[in-house]
């Protein structure tokens, strides 16, 4: 459908409308906004993702609602802003000029020290508040978990977010708000559905029309790099100063970001980020939800999709261990041809997938939780959130009436070189009476399943033995028993004043 | 302050004067994104980039460097080695000429930078950086403390031991008798701003340094020397810093090196930025510990003889490693009176990064040493910890003499552990945390109070010294410059408000301006957490300078005694007139008054001599406790923090919420530091945690979920400080001592409170659940 061919990318910078056009496949939103526009309020602390000093809120259409979120624009790519607004710290005070709620509110309780993660605070905190009127102290904390503060210790910063939620957003304290209809319109009319080919020395920049265009784009460029929430590919480039063109960028492809529930289970798109898909998989798969807020930080969770995170093929994805557990299936999709697998085969070894030159995922999807079956989903990091697993475990298991287990999918992540079912455990466990005797059996089959190594996020012994206890944790959580850390709502604010 | 911005003349206090919780003076600034670190300004035309290239072994000889990709790379203009230093290629802030600006002939650690590539762009003189081809003979190595010591490795600068009484004969007397091993990791300081210098070159030999630094003389210093041109040659702004904690006390000394002799050599303004990644390889960091200690007790729990032995990672050179491990030494007493003691420091070379200054400065290292000295000897008696922490702490008779020989004189631990106990509910507490414990199979709770005394004042005496400089302008603004330099932590703000308590100006009078070599010469670092304490009496001093001439002014002119001349909010009054502020000095300066003073401030008391181990190395000392509980989870070694309440002495506060702000931070980063902060160097020697995505700070959701902290607002300072106040910055970074002793105890509850599990940290999840186990084990 390359009918209409446009060499440039529009977006809406602040109160300005931007084309672009000759730029370098690897430009990222902050360089581009330091060096070029010299929007210096937006840092760099990290360039990695992980710190969120470089926050700044991209604002896009999501089923006709102009969605404000907070972003990464140190790993984020220029070419995944068409059509888009982007909105820096330097525009985030009230339309007179004066401090926003959620700024007043940190000057005022003394949220900042040095300074410099503030901006990235404070795009973060304003998303909040844009978005959802009551937060409580843990809405606040996932909000942040992508921030990295070193000086206040986040008290001061989570009593600002409090603080700012009791002004609601209108349009005398946010230019967002304000402009909101009018910069709606501007961002259909500039989403026009022609593809973009960019041209530069260092490559070719594509941005495909809609998920076919896409796959004529790959199949004629097998060796392109797919960019969808640039969340691994952006550290290739920041971190690895690796070569990415040519490049075809997806994330922001609608026909990609369906979610559909079909007799399979819930069909997610490919290019459905962990945000977007929350709401659906969570109602689905409530088992999930722990995870679900564990998985990087918000930036990143706003950026990153599903289907990269299988895509990547990373040992220790968050994702691939319960959709393995759960028994989902694959789509992938090569010019017109489609072809569906379980998603453990898509993992052949470590680095290697089955996927060919010019294919890509195209959705994923996920049956229900079986009734009456128990399943579980344990992370375990060195710091709870924002942190890459040590492992990661599910587990799924169900029992005939005779308590006797019927059937066992139990998967891991961070234990091989591939997200990777333990099938000694399933075996040793199908058929046993599900008590003690049966966890103990397959506790010691584990170290059939798998021989973890020893990197700086955990010792090998660390990883079997944490396995095996999660095998323990399992079995007490089925059998009603309390046997995780209480994380319910923090008390902070009553014994706090 | 606007033009239009006029004071309230008929005040009854001035506006943002000592003692308020005003916000730091940039807030607004920050939440806007305008406040201006030196990666914001506006580069001059023609500035040019400089990258690092770094060593890819742990020791070796260099055999060939081969840097004709890196030369004809695109946009580069300059390639500097070592031989390219026109000065002296060193940078020792130890002065031992142990650390080269860039290494020649071998290298003594991975990530050590070897050169450096100047280019048209950030990112074309870091591609340009990754194209040399060095190839390496490798020498033998060891990374870790033990392994040094293991090898033979040398000390990297002079050990100190401290001793008072015979401990030999003390620990042979005691009726019991222990010995033990902590170790201790590291910490990286994660500043959010990284390193960061730019270069302007004038004229002669001159060149202006921009640079992110806690130390700007030194920086000045450094420069001078590895350039080769005298101290008055260099002139050091730093207007702030995005976060230093220590880590920009002298590291940042190779950049602005760099930075300084590119420029000069290309004539243009040059920046150096390191990636995130190579500021961490690059840069030093907290020293690891690895403590032996050997102690006498009595059956009440009461120490008699203490025998302990410090020895620290401190990487390929001395850096600050002396005085770090001195300041371990003088910490390893914490609030405890030692009959008999002896403590000596092993300062060991290792093959590593050069650690130096980070937040406590040594002190934390030597603290955690006594504190698990407590802790074990209350397992072995039984007993709560607290109790054994009481009977222990200095006071009584014969019982305030520190194994430097300074008198503890200010001792108030006492009423802070009380009142503290009191307010948290400790006993009550501990209690249902035992009855929880005893029907919680998986999840054990553990609770545990830890107290700190701190000494404030820099060990090197002549440190403990400070400048300012004062200018009052016709229309009654003020100019505040000091020798301070603002990292965060509000020095800026607190100097102001003692300057404007002084004027009685409101604080929107005074512009507090950039550290400037220029203006305040001869500058200490900001560190010790003694900034304000020095600063502002510098600032003062001037002030009342200008204000003895402003009253020998007036009162000749008005012909009143000079008693009667007040300075009241925003007023003079002189005799029975009031002048405005402005009125005041327009009419001085038309009677050519001098209206700008440099002041300046020592510290008294303090004297030190290192060969006897004898002296008052502190001028006074900072105290605080903290109560927390946790919660583990005895199958996956996580945990968390469930409460923490801290009381904390910061002397009459200067600024309650920006002292409070202190308090609460360093709370978090040192609960960091002892959980999940963990160096983890392959065995190659590469530092593979040198990024936010392996390197875990803590974040919003690791506060402790309920989280009472109170400054003790009856303290003042007995000594004659700054209003009375005390310093604040590193004495709480170790009150979460008491997080890592409470999850001890939740892995204690295992094997019932029998054996101390002697936590090493961080206590990681990983180490946590190895804990358990051992305990399980031996159960």
């Amino acid at each position: 459908m390359s009918s209409a061919i446009r060499s440039s990318i529009r977006f809406l910078l602040n109160d300005q409308t931007v084309e672009l056009s000759g730029f370098a496949p690897d430009l990222t939103v902050l360089d581009w906004l330091r060096i070029e526009r010299r929007l210096t309020g937006t840092k760099e602390g990290c360039a990695e993702g992980d710190c969120g000093a470089c926050t700044v809120l991209v604002g896009r259409m999501i089923d006709g609602m102009l969605t404000y979120e907070s972003v990464n624009a140190c790993i984020r790519f220029v070419g995944s802003l068409d059509a888009t607004h982007v909105v820096t710290i330097e525009y985030l005070n009230r339309p007179d000029g004066e401090l926003a709620p959620v700024q007043q509110a940190m000057v005022d309780l003394h949220g900042s020290q040095c300074g410099f993660c503030t901006p990235g605070i404070v795009a973060s905190l304003q998303a909040l508040w844009l978005s959802d009127p009551e937060p409580g102290v843990k809405d606040v904390e996932r909000a942040l978990q992508g921030n990295l503060c070193r000086c206040t210790g986040y008290e001061p910063i989570v009593r600002a977010a409090l603080a700012a939620s009791k002004i609601e957003p209108d349009e005398d304290n946010d230019r967002l708000v304000r402009a909101r209809e009018e910069t709606a319109r501007k961002l259909i009319e500039l989403a026009d559905g022609a593809r973009v080919e960019i041209d530069h020395p260092e490559g070719k920049t594509f941005i495909p029309a809609s998920a076919d265009d896409l796959a004529e784009i790959y199949e004629a460029n097998p060796k392109a790099t797919l960019v969808a929430g640039s969340t691994d590919v952006g550290l290739w480039v920041t971190k690895g100063m690796r070569a990415i063109a040519p490049v075809i960028f997806v994330g922001h492809l609608t026909d990609l970001q369906t979610i559909e529930e079909t007799e399979e289970g819930l069909k997610i798109g490919a290019g459905v980020s962990y945000s977007m898909a929350r709401g659906a998989i969570l109602s689905q798969v409530p088992q999930l939800a722990e995870l679900w807020d564990r998985l990087g930080g918000e930036q990143v969770r706003n950026m990153g999709t599903i289907g990269g995170n299988i895509a990547n093929g990373s040992p220790i994805g968050d994702t691939p261990p319960p959709l393995i557990a759960l028994g989902a299936t694959l789509t992938l999709r090569k010019g017109s041809a489609r072809r569906t697998l379980p998603l453990e085969d898509f993992f052949i070894a470590y680095g290697k997938q089955d996927r060919a030159g010019g294919e890509f995922v195209e959705s994923v999807t996920v049956p229900a939780v079986p009734e009456d079956a128990h399943f579980a989903v344990y992370k375990i990091s060195k710091r709870r959130d924002e942190d890459i697993s040590a492992l990661c475990a599910a587990f799924l298991i169900e029992l005939d009436s005779d308590s006797h287990v019927a059937t066992a999918r139990i998967a891991f992540g961070g234990m091989a070189g591939t997200p990777k079912r333990a099938t000694h455990v399933e075996e040793c466990l199908i058929g046993a009476r599900w008590g003690w005797t049966a966890v103990q059996a397959a506790q010691a089959e584990l170290e059939n399943d798998y021989s973890p190594l020893t990197d700086w996020r955990a010792s090998a012994d660390y990883r079997m033995r944490v396995a095996q206890n999660l095998l323990t944790r399992f079995f007490l959580e089925t059998s009603g028993a309390p046997a995780r850390l209480d994380t319910s709502e923090p008390l902070m604010m009553e014994a706090g004043e | 302050m606007n033009k239009s911005f006029k004071p309230d003349v008929n005040a009854e206090t001035v506006d943002g004067g000592a003692h308020v919780a005003r916000p730091h003076d940039s807030a607004i600034k920050h939440v806007t994104g305008k406040a201006i670190y030196i990666d914001d300004m506006a580069e001059p035309a023609g500035t040019l980039h400089a990258y690092l290239g770094l060593s890819t072994r742990a020791h070796a000889r260099i055999t060939s460097m081969d840097l004709a990709r890196v030369r004809a790379a695109p946009g580069v203009k300059l390639v500097l080695t070592g031989g390219d230093v026109p000065g002296i290629n060193d940078i020792s802030p130890a002065g031992l000429n142990d650390e080269p600006v860039l290494a020649e002939g071998e290298v003594k650690f991975y990530g050590q930078p070897v050169f450096c590539v100047v280019a048209e762009t950030r990112h074309l003189a870091r591609k340009a950086a990754q194209l040399a081809q060095i190839e390496y003979e490798d020498l033998p190595y060891a990374t870790d403390v033990v392994a040094a010591i293991e090898a033979g490795h040398d000390h990297v600068c002079t050990p100190l031991t401290l001793k008072r009484g015979d401990v030999d004969a003390g620990l042979a007397r005691a009726p019991n008798r222990l010995k033990g091993e902590m170790r201790v990791g590291g910490q990286d300081h994660f500043y959010l701003e990284g390193h960061i210098s730019m270069a302007i070159p004038g004229e002669d030999d001159e060149v202006t340094v921009w640079a992110s630094t806690q130390h700007p003389s030194e920086i000045q210093h450094m420069v001078g020397h590895a350039l080769g041109v005298p101290s008055h040659s260099v002139n050091v702004q730093v207007r702030r810093m995005g976060g230093g904690f220590g880590g920009k006390e002298t590291q940042g000394n190779q950049f602005a090196a760099l930075a300084a002799i590119a420029a000069k050599k290309l004539n243009v303004p040059v920046k150096i930025r390191p990636d995130r990644d190579d500021d961490m390889s690059i840069t030093g960091k907290r020293h690891d510990f690895h403590i032996d200690y050997d102690v006498g007790y009595d059956d009440d729990g009461r120490i008699l003889a203490f025998d302990g032995t410090f020895a620290a990672r401190c990487g390929f050179s001395a850096d600050l490693s002396g005085p770090v491990t001195d300041r371990a030494l003088f910490h390893a007493d914490n609030c405890y009176y030692y009959e008999d003691v002896r403590l000596a420091s092993r300062p060991m070379m290792t093959n590593t990064v050069s650690n130096t200054a980070f937040r406590g400065f040594g002190g934390p290292q030597g603290l955690i040493g006594a504190e698990r000295v407590i802790e074990e000897i209350a397992y072995k008696l039984g007993r709560d910890p607290l109790d054994i922490r009481k009977i222990n702490f200095y006071g009584g008779e014969g019982r305030n003499l520190t194994p430097y020989h300074q008198t503890v004189e200010d001792n108030i631990i006492g009423r802070i552990v009380e009142e503290l106990e009191e307010s948290s509910d400790y006993q009550a507490r501990r209690k249902a945390i035992v009855a929880f414990n005893e029907n919680s199979p998986v999840i054990r709770k553990g609770i545990a109070l830890t107290p700190v005394k701190f000494g404030i004042s820099f060990t090197a005496t002549w440190y403990n010294q400070a400048g300012a400089l004062v200018h009052v302008y016709r229309d009654g603004s003020l100019h505040l410059n000091h020798g301070g330099t603002e990292m965060g932590q509000g020095l800026n703000t607190k100097v102001a408000q003692a300057l404007a308590e002084e004027f009685q100006v409101d604080f929107a009078m005074i512009k507090i301006t950039a550290t400037n070599t220029g203006k305040v010469p001869n500058t200490s670092a900001t560190a010790a957490s003694s900034g304000t304490d020095l600063n502002a009496m510098a600032a003062v001093n001037a002030a009342r300078q200008i204000k003895e001439r402003l009253v020998d002014f007036a009162s000749e002119k008005y012909s009143v005694p000079k008693e009667t001349i007040v300075f009241e909010p925003n007023r003079v009054r002189v005799g029975n007139q009031v002048f405005s502020f402005a009125e005041f000095i327009d009419q001085a300066y038309m009677a050519r008054v001098q209206l700008s003073a440099a002041g300046f401030y020592k510290t008294p008391k303090i004297h030190w001599d290192r060969a006897t181990g004898k002296g008052r190395p502190f001028y006074y000392y900072a105290y605080g406790a903290a109560v927390s509980e946790v919660s583990v989870d005895t199958l996956t070694g996580e945990y968390q923090v469930d409460r923490a309440d801290i009381l904390h002495d910061v002397g009459k506060s200067l600024n309650p919420a920006i002292d409070k702000g202190q308090v609460e931070g360093a709370f978090i980063q040192g609960m960091g530091w002892l959980t999940t902060e963990e160096l983890w160097w392959d065995d190659k020697g590469m530092l593979r945690t040198h990024a936010p995505s392996t390197y875990k700070i803590p974040l919003a959701s690791d506060r402790p979920r309920i989280f009472n902290v109170k400054l003790a607002d009856w303290s003042e300072n007995r000594e004659m400080t700054i209003r009375r106040s005390k310093a604040v910055g590193e004495p709480p970074f170790m009150l979460p001592v008491s997080v890592l002793e409470a999850i001890s105890m939740a892995v204690a509850s295992i094997g019932d409170y029998r054996t101390c599990p002697c936590l090493d940290a961080p206590a990681t999840p990983e180490r946590v659940l190895m804990a358990v186990e051992r305990l399980k084990a031996g159960a």
